[in-house]
């Protein structure tokens, strides 16, 4: 039963223009939301040759590591990440079936995704929590 | 008629004056960007005139479909989808024929630069490869000549533009006063059109 719930877990993407970046935030997010280990997380950072910028090829790779079934949100940081991303989904076979990218703060909205995903909510809900977290003002 | 011929030309014209213009084009985007657009467009079209040669396909729209794919999948940069988008919607729009007529082709262009637009949301004015691109098409009509002329008087009017998409936009009124680099090789791609056009 509980292997069964594990399978159907939405999966997350985290898209920067470092692969630093990205790894960090996939580590903080899955340390944030109490080491939820069963999500599968996966960081899509930088360029295949290790450089800033953005990849397809390690974006789909990434995409299709998580994905349990139950959807992929995908969170990005700016510019290029955004546009590959939205190209990607344009393309239609490029990303696993029920990949969305979601519109969320990469930090924050990331934390948001990790934890919510961990109750085994659906794709709609972890879209919702991390963009809620565009609501949540420091000052 | 254009034939598979002619699109291929294209972009092989397309890949060598990216090629020789890297350096300018990494250079207008060192001031308002990240210095890389060159470097970048230079890497997607050499993996573009590759693709092309290995895999051979045999229509207009299949060779910008695939050349559209290699540039998304290798640039790294913004550039990568933008370009990659106007040429996949730009090849999509033209369908399985074996060759198009240049009406055509002028539809399918436009398709092509609505579907950039609406990935990146710019507009016309905004400092971008839009401010080439709508006014070559727009020319397209009267011939290559005519669009390639339209598109670098475009990238030209763009230098007292202030910026309003992109990393250069960050920079507010301290982005005018330089030619956008897209713009640029926006220009580049439709010289190109004429270049394989011979005129």
């Amino acid at each position: 039963m509980s292997d069964d719930k594990e399978e159907r877990l939405v999966g997350i993407v985290l898209v920067s223009h470092s692969a630093q970046v990205a790894a960090s935030v996939a580590e903080l997010a899955r340390g944030l939301a109490g080491g939820a280990t069963a999500v599968p997380v996966a960081p899509a950072g930088g360029t295949e040759a290790g450089e800033l910028g953005t990849s397809a090829e390690l974006i789909a790779a990434a995409a299709a590591s998580v994905d349990r079934g139950a959807g992929v949100a995908v969170l990005t940081d700016l510019g290029s990440a955004v546009l590959t991303v939205k190209a990607l989904l344009a393309e239609g076979d490029e990303l696993p079936d029920n990949t969305r990218l979601v519109d969320a703060p990469f930090v924050e909205g990331a934390v948001a995704a990790v934890v919510t995903a961990a109750t085994g909510a659906d794709l709609a809900a972890v879209e919702s929590a991390a963009s809620e977290a565009y609501t949540y003002r420091k000052v | 008629m254009l034939d598979a011929d002619f699109f291929r030309r294209w972009m092989t014209a397309t890949a060598a004056s990216v090629d020789r213009e890297a350096e300018r084009l990494t250079a207008l985007d060192s001031p308002i960007g990240d210095a890389d657009h060159g470097s970048n467009l230079q890497r997607g079209f050499t993996a573009v005139a590759a693709a092309l040669e290995k895999e051979a396909p045999q229509t207009p729209g299949a060779i910008l479909t695939l050349a559209g794919r290699q540039l998304i999948s290798t640039v790294g940069g913004a550039s990568g989808p933008l370009y990659g988008t106007l040429l996949r919607r730009t090849g999509k729009a033209l369908g399985d024929p074996g060759e198009v007529s240049e009406d055509q082709f002028a539809q399918a262009l436009r398709a092509g630069v609505d579907a950039v637009m609406t990935l990146g949301g710019a507009a016309p004015g905004d400092k971008t490869m839009i401010d080439a691109l709508v006014p070559a098409v727009d020319a397209l009509g009267d011939g290559f000549a005519a669009a390639r002329a339209a598109a670098e008087e475009g990238a030209l009017a763009t230098t007292p533009l202030q910026a309003r998409k992109g990393r250069a936009s960050y920079l507010g009124e301290r982005s005018i006063g330089h030619q956008d680099p897209g713009a640029t090789s926006s220009a580049l791609l439709i010289a190109g059109l004429a270049e394989a056009a011979g005129e």
